[in-house]
């Protein structure tokens, strides 16, 4: 069941980006509505999917590699959506779906198989922990997609040479607003996340901290974000160093998802 | 004669530089020389519109050079030399007057083609002129004319949907660097031609405050209190710079008036709030260097030109359709026009048939004004019905088209028929 809604979402994903993207290109505004619907298809169906392999499993589905690539895009596109009814960023829906289908695909190649859980996991901090920092890492990667649609559209606009983006994509200040938004969202529950695991690994074991390298390099990580959120607060960065330092930052995040796991070695590693 | 001819006489952006245009303009508003042209007897019906870039006066008259003399000298006579006069003042008469009227209305002749601003003027200036009761039949139609025509220009082409112009292109990059104008402020500095424009595009974009600053304070507080603005000294652009968003520049110094390392400090206490240069002064006021800085922005007039230039062959092909239209209506109307060459004639075959029944009338039964009133209206009404039946096959005759005599040779045998032109001194005799 929960296979065939993962299919079919991936399919409808695809279909949304691709929406997406021919809007992106001719500006029709007739395909940006189908685009969004579709987009909100495959959302719903992403959510079911969810809810079936929890039921099917019997625990919250974050403990494979696939179940965690798949809810990191689900939170993206709540992220998205949330933001989606808040403020109008005008073509965000493009580079968004386009994220999200990566992230699908990507959990599409990874081994979808059923495992019991090991003791270590068995525990209610499973789903508190996880979805956090999930959530975070949404936030996050909206904050990384709207710094490179910021630099992309400062870019243009220094050199004064206009070519694709300048008139598709929105204002500098709205970017910087949305970087804004995702970082003042995103650090919190970030650091949050970091705190629950310290609260867990206490409890299953028995020490808050170990500096296995996943914790390392997520530290590591907050203390990117931490500076960044720092140097815009208190000294008044934004713009394109901000912009930076979020893709930056959020590079990070992807080597505490991916790289941590697979190369080096830790108590932290994905079910398999 | 068989109509009133259509004059108008102005100066625009095109012909006539600033200096001479502020000496002309209505700083009053339209009520003072409506009034003075009132007292023109050549005039027959006649409207005037003052805006930034031009001041016009659109009139009929019977006699073209006359009139026109006068005008010129009430209007204009005042401000400038007849040597001025004469090199500056464009004339137009009839059909021409009405293409360029359309022109004016489809802001084809506005400096920032296809801004929609002067349609609002042109509608202000007249209904000044139909306060004063200024304008006629014939201006009436022709204006009502205008406003449609323009109406359909803007809905047919697509002209008034692009960035036409350096300033309109200038807005179009403050609003891609700040989103919502609403709320930031603009300095200008130097008060050119070109700064004002965009000045007054950016405060039609809901800017918050325009500040002013210039050389000469006195042109700075002029220049302020047109947008309810502030002026200021250019010894303080510093300090001013801490507190705008928009800068446009132009004045007319020889070297550069600001560095970027005056400007990297102000970066810091505006906590890297975007600054964004217009640069529109020849030789350049900026340092080009300055558009290397994090979040400050500098366009020089070059770079806008190039930004325009983008846009320019999609306007150019919705200029030659606004102007297709604009030929197809002065077409239309110059075909009303010489329908109605007739009706002066048909007026006045009319007054004099009526004047003449009603005095043999009043000769047999008294004069009109003694009689009691149903009495009187009957009698009114008997001289109405013959009047229309005398009249009638000289009207059919003039309305009715024929192959072998045009229209104006028909309202010469009636005149000449009906003794029109020398009747009426005849009568004045008797």
């Amino acid at each position: 069941m929960s296979f065939l809604l993962f299919q079919t979402c991936v399919v409808v994903y695809l279909l949304a980006t691709a929406a997406y993207l021919v809007f992106f290109l001719t500006q029709k505004n007739s395909l940006r509505q189908t685009g969004r619907a579709i987009f909100l298809i495959a959302f719903g169906l992403h959510s079911a999917n969810l809810v079936a392999r929890a039921i099917e499993t019997g625990h919250t589905p974050i403990t494979s590699h696939h179940e965690t690539i798949s809810f990191f895009a689900w939170s993206l596109g709540c992220c998205y959506l949330s933001f989606r009814w808040r403020y109008a960023v005008k073509n965000l829906g493009a580079f968004v779906s386009l994220l999200v289908l990566a992230l699908m695909l990507i959990a599409a190649f990874s081994s979808r198989s059923m495992l019991p859980l090991p003791p270590a996991l068995q525990s209610l901090w499973l789903p508190v922990h996880a979805s956090i920092t999930l959530f975070a890492d949404g936030f996050l990667a909206l904050s990384c997609i709207g710094s490179i649609m910021y630099l992309l559209q400062e870019r243009e606009i220094k050199k004064k040479r206009f070519g694709l983006f300048y008139s598709r994509l929105p204002s500098l200040e709205t970017l910087d607003k949305l970087n804004h938004h995702c970082l003042s969202m995103g650090f919190p529950l970030f650091t949050l996340g970091l705190i629950t695991g310290s609260l867990w690994a206490k409890q299953a074991w028995g020490a808050y901290w170990q500096w296995d390298p996943k914790e390392t390099w997520s530290l590591i990580t907050w203390f990117l974000y931490a500076a960044t959120v720092h140097q815009r607060f208190t000294v008044g960065w934004r713009g394109r160093r901000v912009a930076i330092l979020s893709i930056v930052a959020f590079l990070s995040v992807l080597f505490t998802l991916w790289g941590v796991s697979f190369l080096l070695e830790g108590v932290h590693t994905y079910v398999s | 004669m068989s109509r009133d001819a259509i004059v108008l006489l102005g100066v625009n952006h095109k012909t006539t530089p600033l200096a001479v245009r502020e000496k002309l303009a209505l700083s009053a508003g339209y009520d003072e020389p409506l009034q003075a042209l009132g007292q023109l007897e050549e005039l027959r019906e006649y409207y005037l519109l003052s805006t930034c870039n031009r001041v016009e006066v659109l009139f009929t008259c019977r006699d073209v050079d006359r009139a026109q003399q006068r005008v010129l000298d009430l209007m204009f006579g005042r401000a400038i030399t007849a040597s001025e006069l004469e090199q500056y003042v464009y004339r137009h008469v009839n059909v021409d007057a009405v293409e360029h009227l359309f022109l004016v209305a489809a802001s084809l002749d506005s400096m920032i083609v296809g801004e929609a601003q002067i349609l609002g003027q042109l509608k202000e200036a007249y209904r000044h002129a139909t306060k004063v009761g200024s304008s006629g039949f014939i201006l009436n139609k022709l204006l009502h004319k205008s406003f449609s025509v323009a109406k359909r220009v803007r809905t047919e082409t697509r002209i008034g949907a692009h960035a036409v112009s350096i300033s309109y292109a200038a807005v179009e990059l403050a609003r891609k660097i700040f989103g919502e104008l609403a709320g930031k402020k603009v300095l200008l500095v130097g008060a050119g031609e070109m700064a004002e424009l965009a000045a007054e595009h950016l405060v039609r974009q809901g800017v918050a405050e325009v500040v002013v600053a210039n050389r000469t304070l006195q042109r700075a507080v002029n220049l302020a209190r047109c947008y309810n603005g502030r002026a200021v000294s250019l010894e303080e652009l510093l300090d001013q710079l801490q507190q705008v968003d928009i800068i446009i520049s132009s004045t007319g110094a020889s070297g550069l008036i600001l560095q970027k390392e005056d400007v990297r400090p102000v970066m810091r206490d505006r906590r890297n709030r975007p600054l964004f240069f217009i640069d529109i002064a020849v030789p350049r006021d900026l340092d080009p260097a300055i558009n290397d800085l994090d979040n400050v922005f500098l366009y020089d007039i070059d770079d806008l030109h190039n930004v325009v230039e983008m846009n320019k062959s999609e306007r150019d092909k919705e200029a030659v359709k606004a102007q297709r239209i604009i030929d197809e209506e002065k077409l239309k109307f110059g075909k009303w026009l010489a329908n109605m060459e007739s009706t002066p004639t048909i007026v006045q075959l009319r007054a004099m048939v009526e004047h003449q029944v009603r005095a043999e009338v009043e000769k047999t039964m008294g004069r009109f004004d003694t009689m009691d009133g149903q009495q009187r209206q009957g009698l009114e009404k008997m001289v109405a019905a013959i009047t229309g039946k005398v009249v009638f096959p000289a009207l059919h005759y003039l309305k009715t088209d024929r192959h072998c005599t045009g229209l104006p040779e028909r309202i010469k045998a009636i005149r000449e028929l009906y003794l029109l032109d020398t009747a009426s001194s005849d009568r004045e005799e008797s």
